[in-house]
């Protein structure tokens, strides 16, 4: 459905990406990854250097750049190759963190907006848009201003609004970032229900937001892709640290021995049964609470040690999280004060066999 | 609500004593003019046939200009705040010169261009139109002058509001048209209104570029300034009569002005009204006052 190569020198991006009718894609990236220039190149506020992209038949743009069309010379003759279709025509509607609702019309006129735009007449837009505050169960907001609304009361209207525009792709930007944690669930659940058969894509750095949101998932950073595939697996074993750090995993990486694995610091770890042959690189995550923390005393007969010293102790709940570098351990708070943990303590993580799972990197 | 509680600051004593004289530098003068006014022959003096001539010829003028105001001035505006081109800062400042311009070179600018031997009064001569020394080079002097107060106002404004609800409008399928219609437009109304209350006011004072421009013919191009200058020299009582007429006409436009820039500051002040009396709000909204 949506064909998607694009460059932009000055942000460093560089990404090429495809969804397919009905699916969605959640982008996931820190801060300054490149997410928010991905969906303003595909919402066309924002031109590319170079590239090209596709919604379905319609182009949205198409950009040769210099390396492309020939020397300097050539392309300066003809500049008006660069196909380029203006916002309003593409068919991709925009929701951002902030709900940015017309301050000055009122909730109904507000979602009726794309509707009005498409030419439909005011009765029949506002019937629309009726429909779709209903979909959001805000139909009891229809008369307020924005003013009078809520955090997240704004954000349904302004979900109500871009599906109301009846979009063939929906762009969200981090949609539930800006609001409370009291009324996100309800929200993630509500755009879970409208998303489904949807085109979309959802840029967060949430990880929560892609398992509910996403069919596919796709990793970014500073303007280009670090690893992409389905929900599941990209959480469940992830290659790149970063993706580790939002699954909330412990990351080794290294090479695949008879025993186990030796990590990239030359630590052997034993694993679990596994067939990929010796030598290869590899790759496993562990869960911070499967991991143990030692001082003095032998690990368990099999397990593997990693020798690190102690960043950083936090609180999570009912454990607390031992942070060493990239690797951590959720360990009982009783168990820190046995072991009377502060930070810059050299300890011993243990790793039991049979919770470290290889796979290929 | 805030202005009713008592509040520490931190302003020195000599700033406001400075301040207090400041103040009444502005207003002693208008309080003097106001006990010179020969109050008796008031309702005479200010309806005798030349001075309500200016008058209505002030209006009529001023009205005009601040017409054209507006419908140069928005887009001027507009491509400013929204576009950038090469030399856009230099247009800028070229674009706002009239403002910080003597009046009088205005009109000897405006003479050089619309002149009968001035770069464009040639072409309007074989029209068979003439401008200088008509009622239309008056308007045309009054909106060289007050153009920039238009655009000046409306363009901050525009920065202000910033572009990310005409971004979402246009995602939303809206044509360009349509975003400044229904989006942008409306969210800079009161700076607009602002602008052009400020604009008509320049107009209505408007003196230098007019004499200079239009000359000084009863009925045709003497605005009502114009007419307040000739009468000091044979009957100030009816200059001073006319000057407090306009007085009052700037402190009603003034005062205006404080309205719709109340109606700006409301607009920010929304969401914390909209807790205290959501009922009222919405009252008010659904009169749409």
């Amino acid at each position: 459905m949506l064909t998607f190569d694009a460059r932009v020198d000055a942000r460093g991006f560089d990404l090429a990406l495809d969804v397919a009718e009905g699916e969605t894609v959640a982008i996931l990236g820190p801060n300054g990854a490149g997410k928010s220039t991905l969906l303003s190149l595909i919402s066309g506020l924002l031109r590319a250097d170079e590239g090209s992209a596709a919604l379905g038949s319609t182009v949205l743009f198409d950009q040769p750049g210099a390396s492309r069309a020939g020397s300097r010379a050539e392309s300066r003759g003809r500049p008006g190759t660069a196909a380029w279709l203006a916002p309003h025509l593409r068919g991709v509607a925009l929701l951002s963190q902030e709900a940015l609702l017309f301050p000055h019309l009122s909730v109904l006129d507000n979602v009726a907006f794309g509707p009005r735009s498409a030419g439909v007449s005011t009765t029949a837009a506002r019937a629309t848009a009726r429909e779709w505050l209903a979909e959001v169960e805000a139909s009891d907001l229809a008369d307020r201003r924005p003013s009078q609304l809520s955090g997240g009361q704004a954000q349904r209207v302004a979900i109500a609004r871009a599906l109301a525009a009846n979009p063939r792709l929906l762009l969200l930007d981090e949609p539930l970032a800006a609001l409370d944690i009291a009324v996100a669930p309800a929200l993630r659940r509500m755009l879970r229900r409208v998303l489904v058969g949807r085109t979309a894509i959802v840029v967060t750095h949430e990880v929560l937001d892609a398992v509910t949101f996403a069919d596919r998932v796709v990793v970014m950073s500073r303007g280009q892709i670090l690893e992409q595939g389905t929900t599941h697996d990209v959480l469940e074993r992830p290659r790149h640290p970063f993706t580790a750090q939002l699954a909330g995993l412990n990351l080794l990486t290294g090479m695949r021995t008879a025993a186990g694995m030796r990590t990239d610091a030359g630590v052997e770890i034993a694993a679990g049964p596994s067939d990929l042959a010796e030598g290869i690189a590899v790759a496993a995550a562990v869960r911070p609470g499967a991991v143990a923390v030692l001082r003095d005393g032998s690990p368990e007969p099999g397990a593997g040690v990693i020798e690190v010293v102690v960043t950083d102790l936090e609180p999570r709940g009912d454990v607390v999280r031992v942070r060493a570098g990239e690797l951590s351990a959720d360990v009982p708070p009783a168990r820190i004060a046995q072991l009377d943990l502060v930070p810059g303590d050299s300890v011993r993580f243990a790793l039991r066999p049979d919770d470290v799972e290889l796979y290929a990197r | 609500m805030t202005r009713a509680t008592r509040r520490y600051s931190a302003v020195p004593r000599w700033v406001i004593v400075l301040a207090a004289l400041g103040a009444c530098f502005t207003l002693l003068p208008l309080v003097a003019m106001a006990t010179r006014v020969n109050w008796g022959d008031f309702g005479a003096l200010i309806t005798s046939e030349s001075s309500v001539d200016a008058l209505l010829l002030s209006l009529r003028t001023s009205v005009s200009a601040t017409v054209l105001c507006v419908v140069f001035g928005v887009p001027m505006a507009l491509v400013l705040a929204r576009t950038s081109f090469p030399g856009q800062r230099v247009l800028r400042a070229l674009v706002l010169l009239p403002l910080v311009l003597p009046p009088v070179i205005g009109g000897i600018a405006l003479l050089a261009t619309f002149g009968r031997r001035g770069l464009l009064g040639h072409t309007f001569e074989v029209l068979g139109i003439q401008i200088a020394f008509s009622t239309t080079a008056v308007v045309i002097a009054q909106t060289f002058v007050a153009l920039p107060f238009l655009v000046v106002s409306l363009e901050g404004a525009l920065r202000v509001a910033g572009t990310r609800y005409e971004a979402v409008a246009s995602t939303l399928g809206a044509r360009p048209t349509t975003v400044l219609r229904r989006i942008t437009l409306p969210l800079v109304l009161p700076a607009l209104l602002s602008g052009a209350v400020l604009s008509f006011a320049r107009a209505l004072g408007e003196f230098g570029a007019t004499l200079t421009f239009a000359g000084s013919l009863q009925g045709v191009t003497r605005t009502l300034p114009l007419e307040i200058y000739l009468q000091r020299e044979t009957d100030p009582d009816a200059a001073v009569a006319l000057s407090l007429v306009l007085v009052v006409v700037a402190v009603l436009v003034v005062g205006l002005t404080l309205r719709t820039g109340s109606v700006d500051a409301g607009l920010a002040r929304r969401p914390r009204l909209a807790v205290v009396t959501p009922a009222r709000e919405t009252h008010s909204a659904a009169d749409g006052s």
